[in-house]
């Protein structure tokens, strides 16, 4: 029966969020959604998927694939694809579900488009929305016929509370082709104690100029332990040596797009802009009413950092522990 | 209150950029003839040698397995050309005889033109002064040009090599050998970093130096060799490329307005509107570097002038796409120097100085410069003579002098210097030296460093418009379109006085159209030291602080802008 | 020791659609995606050559004819053989044309490594090693930021969003290296010089035995259908901070927004 199958990742025992919400959305757009999870011991997640939308749960356990590999993925889902002859198979972005989109693609000769941000039904046919150009233009993209794969940018959709629906739960077997084992994950990841890099980090703390100088940064570094990110800073302090390289956001430096964006005595050049632009949420602080950064700012706060960042950090704490 | 640039030389000595090889002998790399600069005038060199040793192949023979090499600082040919650019065809077809306009890389005959002095808010057409009838000449992208000539040298059996500074001019025994390339990935303090590379000595038969405006290696073979005994002077041009909606059919000059014209400010200059192809626009301002003002900034003047409603109703609805900024020798005849040859190399184009400021010219100089030092640059290779042999080159002044490159810029040489008086009492001398064919006024007029004009702070920026992000924008975000992408931890490769009087610092900060230079701390009382901060890594090597009292060096091959077609 | 390193092809067609058919001027933001091949991959290859003292790096690309350009600055940092992909009928095409051409050229190639590099533009996706060892059925790793070849295996370290993994495959592979794996060396100018002189081939789709109709746009499975504006970020909201309350405004926003 045809309809979108949805990789449905899962890590320490749970689904990640990112999948969830790709669930809603694919079951939100009409037809059936089934959902596909891989993996060894992870049957007991197949329950809570019908809540995010599941019609079906297709769970292949083996322990062939315990290690978060992409190739027995591919296996998996191929085969579940040409026997259930589904139109769309959806993937919430991680560094795994491309892996095994791209590997699909290539075995089912199957069209994929990634970076999507939306999509939806136009005329009968799937419609892809995806941001190009560094998000100054989206483009609307469409696949030509078999399957379509989709990719979704992190944070795309957030995972409904979870409704009341069942879903039917299938076991299906695991059949792997020679090459596709010959990877072996000899060490697995386990999370970073030192927070997360800017790359990864939900939530952004940055710091400029405006702070006035380094040992302000340990203002911003308290405010982003509170809110569990990282701290990022702009060229010119980087240059002046108050912060490493590591953290530099901008032309030159990294580009990232956390969900929120807190950008503290910056005055948003364009060569900082385009590190950070599409990040979900940007709140600015900065003394100068008529910094540039207010203009693509979602919230522009005029005043003082050095007053406001160390409250806003005791709000943030009191919260998180209520 | 006042200050002068020249009283706070830059930290520079031309002998460091001197040197013998230092490379073991077969570690060097030896090519026949070297340009240095794949501009116009090099490239037309190196195209005009290619051709002239395909009728003398016993002739490439003698320069070996790399019979011509062309150096290119800029990431690609075009990388760094800019201009307006009219181009008088005449060298073009010289060059290329066999070609018909519809090959060569120009964009569209100029038909239609208007010369106008704007006030505040009026555009008043004025007869175009007859240096500047451009009727056969075209309109065309200097950076297409520079694709093309690379192409065509290349199909001659040119190596053009981008991504490479010529750092240090060789010298054995007072003859140019060739040079030293600067070294890479070395960090902001000079340490060597992971990948660091060093600069390689090039040797060659004959060293042509065609580094255009500014050029690095120029100025040091014209103090070594005692060649310039006149100074030179620059303008700023500061270029946009905006695509617009209503096509432009002609070529505009503008004077006036948003330059004074009252003596005491010393701003001579104007702007160019010209139409490339039926949906894009190229709009320049260029300022000569000598003004008083410190807070004049031609970027912001080239903001300031979008906002006439005579250029705004051109520009209206359009989207700008392109940036970028290049100082202009504007000295002409006066600045010459006394000889544009030395032993084993030639100067050609800008970095000669060979500019008709009045006909906004310099591009079909630079390439008749080019092919003339290729002719006499062969003839130096012949069996029995080296171009280190004396007078073997002294042919190619002798040329020069011959040619029409010499006899034009002879002939308007006291128009800009005639400027320095005032807009009025300007163009009534101007006027005069065109009407009498260079005869009058019977004394050369005479030229001073743009560095040694005293500055004050005025308040020429006082009107500059706040950036809108559609018409008028802000330094950064022009830096950011001409495609720099320098690296942050890059040694600077401007070497400038860090604590000038305020008056010097605060010119620097508005002629930089490119936001290098910041007033460290709290601005200070004017007639106060200041301490100077720079930002290397904006610089789009314009060269304008090399007029105006500090020195552009070598930056790492392949940094700087990366213009696309200006 | 033979190892392919590729140089990204797959086109931006939106990038493709900025082009002005009316301009004369070539739209150099398609060069330029050329041009900033991944260097990563390819420093990553010489460093494995020069580790064992022999072996042969040959880089292949899929791309126009001008790209030899590229390639010619990947044989002036030390590769020793580059391979040109150059037919009008693979313009246009999309990942799976493009992994299926790609493939079959390294195919023919018979390498012991296969390395592709992080992709640099913020509209590449990270997708192309996963199609390509697929097609090439071998064992992918990827985001490698460390690589040590022993015993015949490849073993590599690598981010992903929960930290790092260790992993290790058999030789022949496909290794996707990210950035942070090395710094990638300038060109000697005795590299630079004698690039032009290294073996270059262009070959044509019927050179790899590939159909018209698999590749371009007859060969793809996705299209791009139509540009339009993003939608904006909506309204600024503001505060001005005069009563000292901006941080509680700022928490209140954000909860709203359930970012905290």
């Amino acid at each position: 029966m045809p309809g979108t199958l949805v990789y449905v990742e899962d890590h320490e025992g749970e689904a990640t969020k990112g999948s969830l919400g790709v669930l809603g959305k694919a079951a939100s757009l009409g037809g059936e959604a089934a959902a596909v999870l891989c993996g060894s011991g992870i049957a007991p997640i197949a329950d809570s998927l019908g809540a995010h939308g599941a019609s079906t749960v297709y769970v292949a356990d083996d322990a062939a694939l315990e290690s978060p590999l992409p190739q027995p993925r591919v296996d998996v889902l191929a085969k579940l694809v040409q026997e259930q002859g589904f139109d769309a198979v959806f993937f919430a972005s991680s560094v795994l579900s491309a892996d095994v989109a791209a590997g699909l693609s290539a075995r089912l000769d199957a069209g994929l488009n990634w970076d999507l941000t939306d999509v939806e039904e136009q005329e009968g046919r799937l419609v892809g929305k995806r941001p190009a150009l560094q998000d100054s233009v989206l483009v609307d993209v469409g696949w030509t016929e078999g399957p379509a794969l989709a990719l979704f940018r992190t944070g795309s959709f957030e995972p409904g509370e979870g409704g009341a629906g069942t879903a039917a739960v299938e076991t299906i077997d695991v059949s792997l082709e020679d090459f596709s084992t010959k990877t072996a994950m000899v060490e697995r990841a386990h999370e970073e104690k030192g927070g997360p890099s800017i790359e990864d980090a939900d939530v952004i703390v940055a710091g400029g100029r405006g702070l006035g100088e380094p040992e302000r940064f340990s203002l911003l570094e308290d405010l982003a332990k509170a809110l569990g990110g990282a701290v990022a800073a702009t060229r010119a302090v980087v240059d002046a040596g108050w912060y490493p390289y590591a953290s530099q956001v901008g032309q030159t430096g990294r580009t990232v797009s956390p969900k929120l964006y807190l950008a503290c005595g910056i005055s948003g050049a364009i060569q900082h802009k385009v590190g950070m632009q599409s990040a979900g949420t940007i709140v600015a602080i900065n003394k100068d009413p008529n910094a540039p950064i207010f203009e693509y700012s979602d919230l522009a706060v005029v005043g003082d950092l050095n007053e406001i960042v160390p409250k806003l950090t005791e709000l943030v704490r009191q919260r998180r522990q209520s | 209150m006042t200050a002068r640039p020249a009283d706070f030389a830059p930290p520079f000595d031309a002998v460091q950029f001197v040197t013998e090889p230092t490379d073991p002998p077969d570690e060097r790399i030896e090519v026949g003839a070297l340009i240095v600069g794949a501009g116009p005038g090099g490239l037309a060199a190196a195209i005009r040698l290619g051709q002239l040793l395909e009728q003398r192949p016993e002739l490439r023979e003698r320069l070996g397995e790399i019979p011509i090499a062309v150096l290119e600082k800029g990431k690609a040919p075009g990388a760094h050309l800019l201009s307006g650019a009219v181009v008088n065809p005449r060298a073009f077809r010289q060059l290329f005889p066999e070609l018909v306009a519809a090959d060569l890389p120009l964009i569209a005959p100029v038909e239609h033109e208007g010369v106008y002095f704007l006030t505040r808010k009026r555009a008043q057409r004025i007869p175009a002064p007859p240096t500047m009838w451009n009727h056969g000449n075209y309109v065309a992208s200097l950076g297409e040009m520079g694709r093309w000539l690379a192409e065509r040298a290349e199909e001659l059996g040119v190596m053009i090599v981008p991504e490479t500074a010529a750092e240090k001019l060789l010298v054995t025994g007072g003859r140019v050998v060739g040079v030293r390339t600067g070294d890479k990935g070395r960090g902001k303090h000079a340490e060597k970093l992971a990948n660091y590379e060093p600069g390689s000595d090039i040797t060659s038969r004959v060293t042509i130096l065609a580094e255009g405006t500014q050029g690095h290696l120029t100025g040091i073979a014209l103090q070594k060799f005692g060649l310039a005994s006149k100074p030179q002077v620059w303008a700023l041009g500061v270029k946009e490329v905006w695509e617009v909606p209503r096509p432009l059919y002609r070529v505009i000059h503008t004077m006036g307005w948003p330059l004074r014209g009252a003596r005491r400010y010393r701003e001579f200059g104007g702007s160019f509107i010209y139409p490339l192809g039926e949906s894009r626009v190229a709009i320049g301002m260029v300022v000569g570097l000598d003004y008083t003002d410190a807070t004049l900034s031609v970027h912001d003047l080239l903001q300031e002038l979008k906002g006439h409603p005579f250029v705004r109703a051109i520009l209206e609805g359009g989207k700008r796409i392109a940036w970028g900024a290049k100082t202009i020798p504007e000295g002409g005849f006066l600045s010459l120097p006394d000889s544009l040859s030395f032993s084993g190399g030639m100067i050609v184009g800008d970095g000669a100085g060979l500019v008709n400021v009045p006909a906004l010219k310099g591009i079909h100089y630079a390439m008749r410069s080019g092919m003339l030092a290729a002719e006499t640059a062969l003839d130096a290779i012949r069996p029995g003579q080296t171009a280190w042999t004396p007078g073997a080159l002294t042919g190619y002044d002798q040329a020069l002098r011959e040619s029409y490159v010499w006899k034009d810029l002879e002939r308007v040489r006291n128009m800009r210097p005639a400027f320095k008086h005032g807009f009025v009492r300007g163009a009534v001398l101007a006027g005069a030296a065109v009407t009498s064919l260079g005869h009058l006024p019977p004394r050369d007029l005479k030229l001073e460093p743009d560095a040694s004009v005293s500055v004050f702070i005025g308040d020429r920026g006082a009107t500059y418009p706040a950036p809108d992000g559609q018409l008028s924008f802000d330094k950064l975000s022009s830096v950011y379109l001409s495609g720099n992408k320098t690296r942050d931890d890059a040694p600077s490769h401007i070497a400038v006085r860090r604590q000038v009087r305020r008056e010097v610092a605060e010119a620097w900060v508005h002629m930089c159209p490119a936001q290098v230079y910041e007033v460290a701390g709290d601005a200070s009382p004017a007639g106060n030291v200041v301490e100077v901060e720079v930002t290397a890594s904006n610089c789009v090597q314009c060269g304008a602080i090399s007029a105006k009292g500090g020195r552009l060096l070598a930056a790492e091959g392949g940094s700087g802008p990366e213009y696309q077609s200006m | 020791m033979k190892i392919a390193v590729c140089v990204k092809e797959v086109p931006d067609a939106a990038a493709a659609r900025r082009i002005d058919p009316q301009t004369k001027r070539l739209d150099r933001s398609g060069d330029g995606v050329l041009n900033e091949f991944d260097t990563h991959a390819l420093e990553e290859a010489l460093r494995v050559k020069e580790g064992s003292g022999e072996g042969e790096v040959v880089v292949l690309c899929v791309a126009p004819e001008r790209a030899m350009n590229s390639l010619r600055k990947a044989l002036a940092m030390g590769a020793d053989r580059a391979v040109l992909v150059a037919d009008d009928a693979a313009a246009g095409s999309d990942l799976v044309a493009t992994a299926k051409i790609l493939a079959k050229a390294i195919e023919r190639e018979s390498p012991d490594l296969v390395l592709v590099g992080q992709q640099g533009g913020d509209s590449d996706g990270a997708v192309l090693w996963g199609s390509l060892a697929e097609r090439l059925r071998l064992p992918l790793v990827s985001q490698a930021a460390s690589l040590e070849l022993s015993d015949g295996k490849a073993r590599s370290k690598r981010q992903t969003e929960f930290g790092y993994d260790v992993l290790e495959a058999p030789l022949p592979c496909v290794v996707a290296v990210s950035d942070a794996i090395n710094e990638p060396r300038y060109p000697s100018l005795k590299g630079i010089m004698g690039a032009k002189k290294k073996p270059q081939e262009t070959l044509s789709l019927d050179d790899l035995d590939v159909d018209a109709a698999e590749a371009g746009e007859a060969g793809s499975r996705t299209e791009v259908l139509a540009l339009t504006d993003p939608p904006s970020r909506g309204d600024t909201q503001r505060i001005e901070d005069e009563g000292g309350d901006s941080a509680e405004k700022i928490v209140a926003y954000l909860a709203e927004q359930k970012l905290v």
